[in-house]
């Protein structure tokens, strides 16, 4: 059942009805022709997979290193970008910042969407309902990016302004929600929120998903203490769901930290003088916004080692991701079989 | 505590299907009911309208009155989730909630009653696992998923779970089906003790079963194909069993259908 983007699956390590795990391979192979040549080509492709993330990986390393070497500021902690010149100074903090922002509000609203679109659709819709609500959503998968971005900054963000001055009126006290003199469209806040609706299909399609797996067993078991359905749901439907869920999230937050296009196009750079807010309501760039809007001026070995150091973060933190989905998933794992 | 059930009249439909005809019978309190009868004859939908489980699915309604004591559980003022807390049930498959552990199973209904003090949870789930004959098996481990008990075990339990509210009646819908002869024995034998406190109904396909657990013996059986069931004939178990009224419940004990 879990889907999950490492590529590794609960039911990987479950031994199969004659005690083997299913990656064992079996013995039947013949030494014919026909066998040897399938599996010497399935073999190689596997090899090649291997290789060309090693080779990848290699390669960026070696262009980052030696830019980092020059690098006369601290590269986890500064938030200055002066990749080339004389005295390069550059730091990934404010990208760091930025990235995590954005996709930290887009997971705060498609997460609990995503789960009630899914449990309105699986548990409360009439079934003449639950077809057509799925596609819909799912529709939602179908629109490319630059549409996101363009709908946002043209359409969705008339709206935004009156939003974002409440916010800042009422919670302006805390730094997160202070002022930062952009207009609400341009700012993290309303790229986490396009970042939302871009990341709910999918997140609303897996938890879908497994909750229409759940056994009816287990809801009757819970409506047959005297559940009502929400307590139902909370009791049989939610923890058998749970690893899904979370592999979705993972997924929505792997596609929302390196989001590229709808992002750039709304969020308004920082003027490099500026002094740092933690202000929701900046602008500001993300690992991949950054690298795209710069892509053009990759002119010096120094300047592009410096933004593929800065792709090697945003690699490094979508695998952390990963790992400790995975290490949630697993924890429970024991309770779910 | 155990609660007498009066049935008058009972029809259940699926939307339009009529599944089941005519239902009339009363169950003693304290007392153990089986159910029996051929495949699809409706004693499963019948036990499932004793705590109002088939409007669960899509369609499911009755006419007719069905009476805990002085209670009309179709009044239109009676909530079926209150239903549900007083006539507890216990399934074909054993299942218990995958994700909990042996405790938290047998406390799930307790909490959704809001009982959240920790003292009186761990007596209760003690007292439900004793009552279940489990607590000697599973002291050692309450916090392990309850999924990995054995068969018998997961069934009793479910039935820990069950009695853990306190119910006035306990519904068994064929609770020995998916399980070994030993651990249909541990069953049986706690039936026998738990009729002391709760009215028992129980559905069960072994004709065996029902003679040694039951103290009231109900046949059902379909009118014909695509008919709707009915209750042919209830009656005290050794008179069913051994010098029936109906020629049809005679049929089917002796073996010769069904």
């Amino acid at each position: 059942m879990s889907t999950s983007i490492t590529g590794h699956s609960v039911t990987d390590d479950l031994p199969g009805p004659d005690g083997r795990s299913p990656h064992d391979g079996d013995r039947a192979g013949t030494g014919r022709l026909g066998d040897r040549l399938f599996g010497g080509a399935a073999t190689g492709s596997g090899l090649v997979v291997v290789a060309l993330v090693t080779l990848v990986g290699l390669f960026l390393v070696m262009q980052a290193v030696p830019s980092l070497l020059n690098n006369n500021a601290n590269f986890l902690t500064s938030t200055e970008w002066v990749p080339s010149g004389s005295e390069p100074r550059f730091g990934i903090a404010a990208l760091l910042w930025a990235t995590v922002v954005t996709s930290v509000i887009a997971m705060v609203i498609a997460v609990p969407l995503g789960v009630a679109v899914a449990l309105f659709i699986t548990q409360y819709a009439p079934a003449w309902l639950a077809k057509p609500a799925a596609t819909t959503v799912d529709l939602l998968a179908a629109v490319p990016s630059i549409v996101y971005g363009f709908w946002g900054l043209t359409i969705a963000g008339q709206f935004i302004d009156p939003v974002t001055g409440f916010l800042q009126r009422t919670l302006g006290w805390i730094p997160f929600f202070g002022d930062a003199g952009f207009s609400g469209r341009s700012t993290l806040f309303f790229a986490g929120m396009i970042l939302a609706i871009m990341i709910l299909p999918i997140i609303t399609a897996i938890s879908r998903e497994v909750f229409a797996q759940v056994p009816v067993a287990h809801k009757e078991g819970a409506l047959a203490l005297g559940a009502t359905q929400w307590e139902m749901i909370r009791t049989a439907v939610l923890p058998f769901g749970k690893p899904g869920v979370i592999s979705g999230a993972m997924l929505g937050l792997g596609r929302a930290l390196g989001e590229t296009l709808a992002v750039m196009i709304l969020l308004s750079t920082l003027n490099p003088t500026a002094s740092w807010s933690w202000s929701v309501f900046n602008g500001g760039e993300t690992f991949a916004s950054k690298i795209a809007l710069n892509a053009g001026e990759f002119d010096s070995p120094q300047k592009t080692g410096a933004y593929i150091a800065a792709g090697l973060v945003l690699f490094i933190l979508t695998f952390l991701v990963n790992a400790v989905a995975r290490i949630v998933i697993e924890r429970r794992k024991a309770f779910s079989e | 505590m155990a609660k007498r059930i009066d049935v008058k009249d009972l029809d259940i439909y699926y939307g339009d299907f009529k599944a089941v005809e005519g239902v009339s019978m009363t169950v003693e309190p304290r007392s153990v009911t089986a159910f029996i009868g051929p495949s699809g004859c409706g004693k499963s939908t019948v036990l499932r309208t004793l705590n109002r489980m088939h409007e669960v699915i899509p369609g499911g309604r009755v006419d007719g009155k069905v009476m805990l004591d002085d209670q009309d559980l179709y009044a239109p003022s009676m909530d079926p989730v209150a239903v549900r807390r007083t006539v507890g049930m216990v399934f074909q498959r054993p299942n218990p909630f995958p994700t909990m552990s042996i405790k938290d199973n047998v406390a799930a209904g307790l909490r959704l009653n809001g009982i959240k003090d920790k003292k009186r949870l761990d007596e209760t789930v003690e007292k439900s696992l004793r009552g279940a004959n489990l607590w000697s098996e599973v002291k050692d481990r309450l916090d392990k998923p309850g999924a990995g008990l054995s068969g018998g075990q997961q069934q009793r339990l479910c039935i820990a779970r069950a009695i853990a509210v306190n119910p006035q009646v306990l519904l068994m819908d064929e609770p020995c089906s998916a399980l070994d002869p030993i651990s249909t024995l541990a069953i049986e034998d706690l039936i026998n003790e738990l009729k002391s406190q709760y009215t028992i109904v129980i559905v069960t396909h072994n004709m065996q079963q029902a003679a040694r657990v039951s103290d009231q013996t109900a046949f059902f059986n379909l009118k014909a194909t695509g008919q709707p069931g009915r209750l042919v004939e209830v009656g005290s178990t050794q008179k069913i069993f051994s010098n029936p009224e109906q020629q049809a419940t005679e049929d089917y004990i002796s073996g010769r259908f069904g």
